[in-house]
């Protein structure tokens, strides 16, 4: 499996704090990749880092086959060159429609002109429904999306990054604050969303990291404390301690 | 694509309908055509008040569906004013003097005419030389070019310094109000080129057309203005109704996330902010000719802050709030401050509305924005709700 996505001694600190420490983890295509740790681990700090809103002090950050560092691009450069973030908190457009988030997520041309001059794409309807479909919102598109559930408003955020079609998906905590039902249904989303593109899940719920049934990676102190399947990862002394001493 | 448009913005044609019926019924009732009804005073009032209302949906498209709220358009509106009153002013003066020349027994050279004609414009500033600004002043087209292109310039240039280093809220407001008071306050000066704090008047003479009366060059200007302001309702209806309103109003409600996404926020930004200033200007260079006057005073800040008011009474975010915000308050300020409202005599002291008309409109503002955050327009979701609930 070729690597996607490296990243490679990356250390950053905020006031004197090393949120990350000399990290390094490789992403294969098409994988699906749990990232597990105790608060302040460093899980959400290695995403912001990944996604361009947090310049590390020192590492390298290397992505695709070209190799190009991300530490030169910019948010919106970065998310071009197809990388998706879900954030913690879901964050959807309320006051819009659930058809008009996933029309803005949509992989198209993202200059003012083009979406001004080349209205709507011919087959934009087929890929909105599409996007709809696989998270089980297709009776809601016309909604507001702020009326929607907890839950239904996480996975319209998962569709609306399945929507920009991007080959590495960064998904924190996606289960949070949700039924057991709605974790099957997520866990069911994400391990398909994985056969055709590298998701990284960020979780400290092991329960619903056993359910992905992926590779895990675990976190401590800003560095790879342990790595392997979660049944390895579990049995390690290290990671006991560092679950159980907190 | 045309009727999913108009089924998507029914308020785009009621709009269009009430703008065209008003201008009928002014049109009747105006002087030209023989009525005494309106005055020429007041049809131009009128017609001032439709090219604030076109300024006030600029407004409202940047600060009430993108977010930004800028402290600053009524200086793009005012640079509209002074670019076509420029060779308003230039065309009839040169008029004027060639006229009186022509009885000189020598023919007078073309040096001579400029002279005269530069001491007449600056002569109260003492000068008679032509300012570089004025290059273009002899040609109407470059000058008509000059309304859209040197607001939109300028707004450009601002604006790309200051999303590029991501100011936003309230700095960017304090920065936009900064930039009118400036412009302002540069154009105060006698050498700046502009007749300082004379400004320039005589507006309301178009050269070339001494021989219309103003009742009729009035009502030609009020048609021109609400034509202007059918046309930029529909434009920004139709740059608002598709995914690039979407993503515009996902910027107001979420910056990053939009960046998120993969949109280019500043550039989203900046070509909001550019094309609404290039309206301003235009609404700006029709308006100026009905008041006849322009000085530096009219982009005081202020002059901004009330625009921002306008919209946040009329409601923000739609289109029709910030017409209503325009012409509501508009109206009711030159009623109030043109002596015609009656004084209200309480006995120990009088209330006198010239004095008294900001601090309503004060607690206008205070109480729209804590009891009716959505304006005057958000009664008519009132009315479709309850509608809705009938069926």
């Amino acid at each position: 499996m070729s690597t996607l996505l490296e990243v490679s001694g990356v250390s950053v600190s905020f006031d004197g704090f090393k949120a990350i420490n000399n990290l390094s983890i490789q992403i294969g295509e098409a994988e699906l990749r749990a990232i597990i740790g105790p608060n302040g681990a460093g899980k959400t700090t290695f995403m912001d880092i990944v996604t361009g809103k947090t310049k590390p002090d020192e590492g390298y950050v290397i992505w695709g086959e070209k190799s190009v560092s991300l530490l030169d691009m910019n948010e919106s450069q970065i998310a071009q060159a197809g990388i998706g973030r879900k954030f913690q908190k879901p964050t959807v457009f309320e006051e819009q429609t659930v058809r008009e988030n996933i029309t803005m997520a949509l992989k198209n041309p993202r200059s003012p002109l083009d979406l001004l001059l080349n209205r709507a794409a011919a087959d934009t309807e087929e890929r909105v429904r599409a996007v709809s479909d696989d998270i089980g919102l297709t009776d809601a598109l016309d909604q507001l999306s702020g009326a929607l559930s907890h839950g239904q408003k996480q996975w319209l955020e998962i569709g609306m990054l399945l929507a920009q079609d991007p080959r590495l998906l960064l998904v924190d905590e996606p289960a949070a604050g949700m039924s057991a039902t709605e974790r099957e249904q997520t866990t069911d989303i994400l391990v398909r969303a994985a056969k055709t593109r590298a998701v990284v899940v960020v979780e400290h719920d092991m329960e619903f990291v056993r359910r992905l049934n992926c590779k895990v990676t675990v976190l401590h102190q800003g560095s790879v404390l342990a790595e392997g399947s979660l049944d390895h990862v579990t049995k390690n002394q290290d990671v006991i301690d560092v679950y159980l001493g907190r | 694509m045309e009727r999913t448009f108009i089924a998507k913005n029914p308020s785009v044609l009621w709009f269009l309908l009430g703008l065209s019926v008003f201008t009928l019924l002014v049109s009747i009732f105006s002087e030209a055509a023989g009525s005494a009804v309106i005055s020429t005073s007041f049809l131009k009032t009128l017609g001032k008040t439709l090219c604030l209302c076109l300024v006030a949906i600029a407004m409202d498209v940047v600060w009430g569906y993108c977010g930004i709220l800028s402290l600053g358009h009524f200086a793009f509106f005012g640079i509209g004013g002074y670019a076509i009153g420029m060779w308003l002013m230039y065309a009839r003066t040169k008029d004027i003097v060639v006229g009186s020349l022509e009885n000189n027994i020598l023919p007078p050279t073309p040096d001579e005419v400029t002279t005269a004609i530069g001491s007449q414009i600056f002569g109260v500033v003492g000068s008679s030389d032509f300012p570089l600004i004025w290059a273009f002043s002899h040609s109407l087209t470059l000058q008509l070019l000059a309304v859209v292109l040197v607001p939109g310039l300028l707004a450009l240039v601002f604006g790309w310094l200051a999303f590029r280093s991501r100011v936003t809220g309230v700095y960017l407001s304090i920065l936009t109000q900064a930039m009118t008071l400036a412009l302002s306050l540069y154009l105060f000066q006698n050498d700046t080129g502009l007749r300082g704090n004379n400004g320039l008047s005589g507006l309301q003479n178009i050269p070339g057309l001494e021989a219309v009366s103003q009742a009729t060059l009035s009502l030609w200007f009020f048609w021109a203005s609400a034509f202007a302001l059918g046309l930029g309702y529909v434009f920004f209806a139709w740059m608002l109704a598709g995914k690039f309103g979407s993503v515009i109003r996902a910027i107001r409600d979420n910056e990053t996330r939009v960046r998120f996404l993969g949109y280019h926020v500043e550039t989203y930004k900046l070509f909001i902010f550019t094309t609404t200033a290039m309206i301003a200007g235009i609404a700006g260079a029709l308006y100026y000719p009905q008041a006849g006057i322009i000085n530096p005073a009219e982009i005081a800040p202020i002059a901004s802050i009330y625009l921002a008011v306008w919209v946040a009474i009329g409601g923000r975010g739609r289109l029709y709030g910030a017409v209503i915000g325009a012409v509501v308050v508009s109206l009711m300020s030159s009623w109030f401050t043109g002596g015609s409202a009656p004084d209200i005599n309480l006995g120990i002291y009088i209330v006198k509305w010239t004095d008294w008309w900001l601090v309503l409109l004060g607690l206008t503002f205070v109480a729209v924005t804590l009891f009716f955050p959505k304006g005057i327009g958000g009664l008519f979701d009132l009315i479709s709700s309850r509608q809705e609930k009938q069926q």
